[in-house]
């Protein structure tokens, strides 16, 4: 589905505080899987979620998006792409205070010029699938931690995205509510989305919906991957 | 459910802009209605022999700015304080500077 | 379509996102309303009045002739008049005599004027609207007037100016002849200036100049002089109102940057999200606009609609005040509405277009910002 080759992400290029994140990573991530990134702080997991995100542009590789090569598009391409293909879970959650949660959902889809009923009715019903009807009105500082999660991943879900992005979603979550996620992971597995996951919670990346994980260290992918 | 916020906007500017045309509109049916009303002063303007708009009936110069005395420019200087308001609206009459 | 309903969803979030803070922006909103009322106020009243008094005057004398003794105007002797009437080029050589006069009683200042209307006879006047207000004089009511050396007469109200007529007559007294000599003490001999009209409109200025010529104690002032009077008198720029209204103009302008300009910290982040969920550099600036668009385009219409009201079908009564100042008499008219599609285009560049511009700049940069940026927010 996504073919990294090669990929470098070097920070402050030619300066003397010149920091290398990504060095030289070849992967390629498959289909409806779950894909796990552990690895110690630093080591360039988030850095190497934005670059397969389409978010920021690596300094040298190649990546592939369903065969098609997405690294030298203009900027207004690859947003699109980003919109259409990515959908994101933050750390913090990123949700946008003071309006609605299913604005907050609707938000990613403002863009696509669809009619606000349809996205409307989109929102509602992903928020239903996430027992959240009855906080789809509310403004998001009135939900608890695990709700803002779930509000950010019916966000992600928003535009039907092949891919789902999601750096550390447990960091700020108990380990209820991380066993929680983790069930949410393995149902939109089954709903035929490809996830990759950045996270050193080991809830996480030995949960059995994860059919993969790669262990990260300063920029590259360890050799040894655990369980294929 | 709930009105959407774009439209309720939007209906207000319509109204907005419905009421902005209902000004225009009531303004120029309005002066051309006036014309006759304004005709008939500009006969009595005529008919009597005034020279000025009735705005201000405070001071000599204020009633009657294109008669100000000529010699007195202070009179007519927009600082004069014993008529405030009116002398800080009205400035002298140019043709008083001008000369 | 998609298009327009593109913009619509970001107005639609624009709009929330106004809504929470709720009363900062109301307050703005009010605040910028009323800048917009009170300028809008001004043009709208000093257009109306310059317009008024273009047509109006249109029609005074073409040439008012007063004779200047030591510096001030005084009475002019009546055979001036024949000097003038004998100008080549003068249709008519009237002498018009009026004065004021100072009611104690009610403090306020009439304008007399001797006049032939239908209703002054001797012993009869004709008063304005605002005179008849002022000492609550009617028809067939006696009016006590002092005259030059101390002693009283009075004269009965025959008729009341019409109240259309207030702009130029409201504190008018017509008088007769004889009833005003009598009463100012003014000799046969003398008037008080002489209206000219001329054959042909082209030759004021020539006849002007010939009358100033041969009577060098005069002073001739053309229509064209008092026309423009009334058009410097209310040009706009003048007038403490402004003076006052430029400190709330400047004022605004101050909170309006403060507003627009300070992209805090909430708001940066605020943009960081958008454009890491997807959303484009110009759907962001699209949305800055929509913020600018919604605050100013409500307050500028909101100014103007309430301006008109204001002036035209108010009797702009929040600027009585002002106008009304130390005049105890006050003309109560209504004038008659104009609108300028290019004032009203002026005042929207100065408004709508500056604070608009002014959300959208500071946030062009903030805009710009790597989407990879929420990733680390
Ligand atoms: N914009 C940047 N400029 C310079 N260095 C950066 C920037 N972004 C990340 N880094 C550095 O890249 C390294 C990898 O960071 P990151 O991808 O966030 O790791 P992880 O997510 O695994 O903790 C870190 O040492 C970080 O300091
Ligand atoms: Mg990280």
């Amino acid at each position: 589905m996504i073919e990294l080759s090669d990929i470098r992400k070097v920070f402050n290029s030619g300066k003397p505080n010149e920091f290398v994140a990504i060095d030289g990573i070849t992967l390629s991530v498959e289909r409806d899987k779950v894909l796990v990134l552990k690895g110690p702080s630093g080591s360039g997991k988030t850095t190497l979620l934005s670059v397969i995100g389409c978010m920021a542009r690596p300094t040298s590789g190649r990546i592939t998006l369903s065969g098609k090569e997405i690294t030298s598009l203009p900027e207004r391409f690859l947003t699109e792409i980003r919109r259409k293909s990515f959908g994101f879970v933050f750390q913090q959650f990123n949700l946008i205070k003071g309006i609605t949660a299913m604005e907050n959902v609707i938000l990613p889809a403002y863009p696509t010029g669809e009619g606000f009923s349809v996205l409307k009715k989109r929102a509602l019903s992903l928020l239903e699938l996430f027992d959240l009807s009855e906080r789809a009105f509310s403004k998001v500082e009135w939900l608890s931690g695990g709700e803002a999660q779930r509000v950010s991943i019916a966000r992600a879900l928003v535009n039907d995205p092949s891919v789902i992005i999601a750096d550390e979603p447990t960091a700020h979550l108990d380990t209820k509510l991380s066993k929680d996620f983790m069930e949410i992971i393995g149902k939109l597995k089954v709903r035929r989305k490809t996830i990759i996951i950045a996270s050193h919670d080991p809830i996480v990346y030995e949960s059995a919906a994860v059919d993969r994980v790669l262990e990260m260290r300063d920029g590259r992918i360890l050799s040894r991957a655990t369980r294929q | 459910m709930f009105a959407r916020k774009s439209n309720v906007f939007l209906l207000f500017m319509a109204v907005n802009i419905f009421l902005l045309a209902l000004v225009f509109g009531h303004a120029s049916y309005g002066e051309k209605n006036a014309l006759p009303y304004l005709r008939g002063k500009a006969q009595m303007v005529k008919r009597i022999g005034l020279s000025d708009l009735c705005l201000f009936t405070d001071a000599r110069y204020a009633r009657h700015p294109s008669m100000a005395d000529l010699s007195t420019p202070f009179q007519d200087h927009p600082m004069s304080l014993e008529h405030f308001p009116s002398g800080t609206i009205i400035t002298p009459p140019p043709h008083l500077r001008s000369k | 379509m998609s298009r327009f309903n593109k913009q619509r969803n970001i107005l639609d979030f624009t709009l929330s996102s106004l809504l929470r803070r709720r009363t900062k922006n109301s307050a703005l909103v009010i605040v910028y309303t009323l800048i917009v009322f009170s300028l809008a106020s001004v043009l709208f009243f000093t257009q109306a009045i310059k317009k008024e008094a273009c047509i109006v005057l249109q029609n005074s004398p073409e040439i008012i002739v007063q004779r200047i003794v030591a510096g001030r105007h005084d009475l002019l002797p009546a055979d001036y008049i024949d000097t003038i009437r004998a100008i080549r080029g003068v249709q008519s050589a009237k002498g018009r005599l009026w004065g004021y006069y100072f009611e104690p009683a009610a403090g306020a200042n009439y304008t007399l004027m001797v006049s032939e209307e239908p209703g002054v006879e001797v012993g009869r006047i004709v008063i304005g609207q605002g005179v008849s207000r002022t000492i609550h004089a009617n028809r067939a009511d006696i009016v006590p007037f002092r005259r030059y050396d101390g002693s009283y007469t009075s004269f009965e109200v025959s008729d009341i100016l019409s109240s259309e007529s207030e702009l130029v007559s409201s504190d008018l007294v017509l008088i007769s002849e004889s009833d005003f000599r009598e009463m100012m003490g003014i000799r046969g001999e003398y008037v008080t200036d002489a209206a000219v009209y001329a054959k042909n409109k082209r030759e004021l200025f020539m006849i002007a100049d010939k009358i100033k010529r041969i009577l060098p104690d005069t002073r001739p002032i053309t229509k064209d002089e008092i026309l423009r009077t009334y058009e410097a008198i209310f040009d706009w720029r003048g007038g403490i109102l402004l003076v006052i209204l430029s400190g709330a103009v400047i004022a605004f302008v101050i909170l309006a940057w403060d507003k627009a300009s300070g992209l805090s910290s909430d708001e940066r982040r605020e943009i960081g999200i958008l454009k890491g969920i997807g959303w484009e550099t110009s759907d962001v600036i699209a949305m800055k606009f929509w913020e600018g668009a919604v605050i100013s385009l409500s307050s500028f219409s909101l100014g103007i609609i309430l301006a008109y009201i204001h002036v035209f079908f108010a009797s702009s009564a929040l600027f009585e005040p002002a106008l009304k100042g130390w005049s105890v008499l006050y003309p109560e008219f209504r004038l008659v509405p104009h609108m300028d599609p290019l004032q009203i285009a002026t005042l929207f560049f100065l408004t709508v277009v500056p604070y608009t511009v002014s959300t959208i700049v500071p946030s062009w940069r903030a805009a710009t910002i790597d989407p990879d940026t929420v990733m680390r927010l």
